[in-house]
């Protein structure tokens, strides 16, 4: 009986154990802990060109939505909320006041994919990489589907002062919008400058633009 | 072999011309017609070429000890190349590591040839080092052509590599957030025109896995995993993962471990 008791009692141990790894080293399976994975990072990678080693530290955001199971889990719906607030605060909105660029240009910036790879230059004008994800004007059919149709998003969503803000909010962070949204943060990350968000913000709302076409 | 490029070249052609003046109702229609390209490419595929130069390469006398790589053992006894590469990655008892194909290739330069490699790590996609890397690579997965993958994780440190590159294909960073997940972790989804394999589950670890090393038809360049993984961090704009590691170690047991029971379709030819 004593024995089965400190069986039990031992066993209770172990659970503890396993549970304080569990939230220690997230939804990872054996092996795959922090050291591990910290030592494999390190040892894994080499700077190539603008590509620094630092791009591998994580920010708040990054570090929470690298561990799907969780991130999406009813338990981290309040770390969520908390994420997007954060991302909220840190936008930085229009020094002039004015969302709506050229939509023009935006229709050039969301065709391009390029920049801040380790073969691009630092001086490099970064593209939006939108087309890779997103169906924009009905004209160009080489588009993905990672993210939802935008064609026609200024007709449905108007626009308004409030129009502008959230569409702005979308480009400058998603993060604020979607915790783990796949799309980049363009303008928060350094991705984008303003006028090309604002450009991009064109592209989307104004009614001239061939997204409302 | 020029001739049947003549023709997969027209198809493409015809469906750009196609594609130009149309709407996206066409998409469906495009996407058959680069299917058919894509069907083409397969009758005359030129990997074939760095299959025969990756054998030269296997069997020549080279390095300080001047030996041929015809002992190596790939984790079916020294020797044994028919059938390896759908095994791999695997754990090596003499290095105590978990090995691809492609690192452990680098290994048997060290022990048997007496060769540092180091240059050989270092050196750059496309240059004559990599090459020679990407050929010998070819080669082995040619001898695995129609072979059942079987890759074990019952090794502790064969399940440790697996759980890495589980973990690491979630792991996001660098200016644009990115992971492997980013594109690669949802069912049906492309980038532009280009569809994109769900790797999580087997069919799309599988049709990953078991087609590279592949010819790159646009680059006109043979290609292995590891140089297919530095361009996927190349475009998730991570730093490059140096030849052999441990991260590109588990990312590639990660997809072959989740491919298993796939046959091996390789060498293959991607556009």
């Amino acid at each position: 009986m004593r024995k089965r008791i400190a069986y039990l009692s031992g066993l209770a141990a172990g659970l503890l154990v396993a549970g304080a790894v569990h939230a220690a080293d997230g939804s990872w399976g054996p092996g795959a802990d922090d050291a591990a994975f910290q030592a494999m990072l390190k040892s894994g990678f080499r700077e190539a060109g603008i590509a620094k080693l630092s791009r591998l530290e994580q920010d708040a955001t990054q570090a929470f939505c690298s561990d799907p199971k969780f991130a999406e889990s009813k338990e981290a719906a309040g770390k969520r909320a908390e994420i997007e607030a954060a991302n909220l605060a840190s936008i930085k909105w229009p020094s002039d006041g004015k969302f709506l660029g050229d939509f023009k240009e935006g229709e050039k910036i969301a065709q391009s994919g390029r920049g801040l790879t380790s073969t691009d230059k630092a001086d490099q004008v970064n593209g939006g990489n939108c087309y890779n994800c997103h169906q924009i004007s009905k004209t160009e059919i080489s588009y993905g589907t990672i993210g939802p149709s935008l064609t026609g998003y200024g007709k449905l969503k108007g626009n308004s002062e409030q129009a502008q803000r959230e569409t702005w909010s979308k480009i400058w962070n998603s993060k604020s919008v979607n915790a783990c949204s796949n799309m980049p943060r363009g303008g928060h990350m350094g991705i984008l400058t303003e006028q090309q968000v604002k450009d991009l913000v064109a592209l989307l709302l104004d009614p001239d633009s061939p997204v409302n076409k | 072999m020029t001739r049947r490029f003549a023709v997969g070249l027209a198809t493409c052609l015809a469906v750009a011309g196609f594609a130009a003046g149309t709407a996206r109702a066409e998409g469906d229609k495009t996407i058959e017609g680069i299917e058919a390209y894509r069907e083409a490419l397969k009758d005359g595929n030129p990997a074939e070429l760095f299959e025969a130069q990756g054998e030269d390469l296997w069997k020549k006398k080279a390095g300080p000890k001047n030996a041929s790589l015809e002992t190596c053992d790939l984790g079916m006894g020294p020797g044994v190349v028919a059938g390896a590469y759908a095994h791999l990655p695997r754990y090596f008892k003499d290095t105590d590591k978990v090995q691809d194909a492609e690192s452990r290739v680098l290994t048997c330069m060290t022990t048997i040839q007496g060769i540092d490699v180091a240059k050989y790590v270092s050196a750059r996609w496309g240059s004559p080092e990599k090459d020679e890397l990407n050929a010998i690579a070819t080669f082995i997965s040619g001898m695995s052509k129609d072979v059942k993958v079987e890759v074990s994780t019952a090794h502790p440190k064969e399940r440790q590599m697996f759980e890495l590159g589980k973990r690491m294909f979630y792991y996001g960073g660098g200016p644009h957030d990115f992971s492997c997940s980013t594109c690669h972790g949802q069912e049906g989804v492309r980038i532009r025109l280009q569809e994109l394999p769900y790797i999580p589950s087997p069919k799309g670890a599988a049709s990953g896995w078991t087609s590279w090393p592949a010819y790159r038809v646009s680059a006109g360049q043979m290609w292995g995993m590891q140089w297919r993984l530095a361009d996927c961090f190349r475009q998730q704009r991570f730093p490059e993962p140096i030849y052999g590691s441990d991260v590109t170690i588990a990312l590639s047991m990660f997809m072959a471990g989740t491919s298993n029971g796939a046959t091996m379709n390789t060498p293959g030819i991607k556009r």
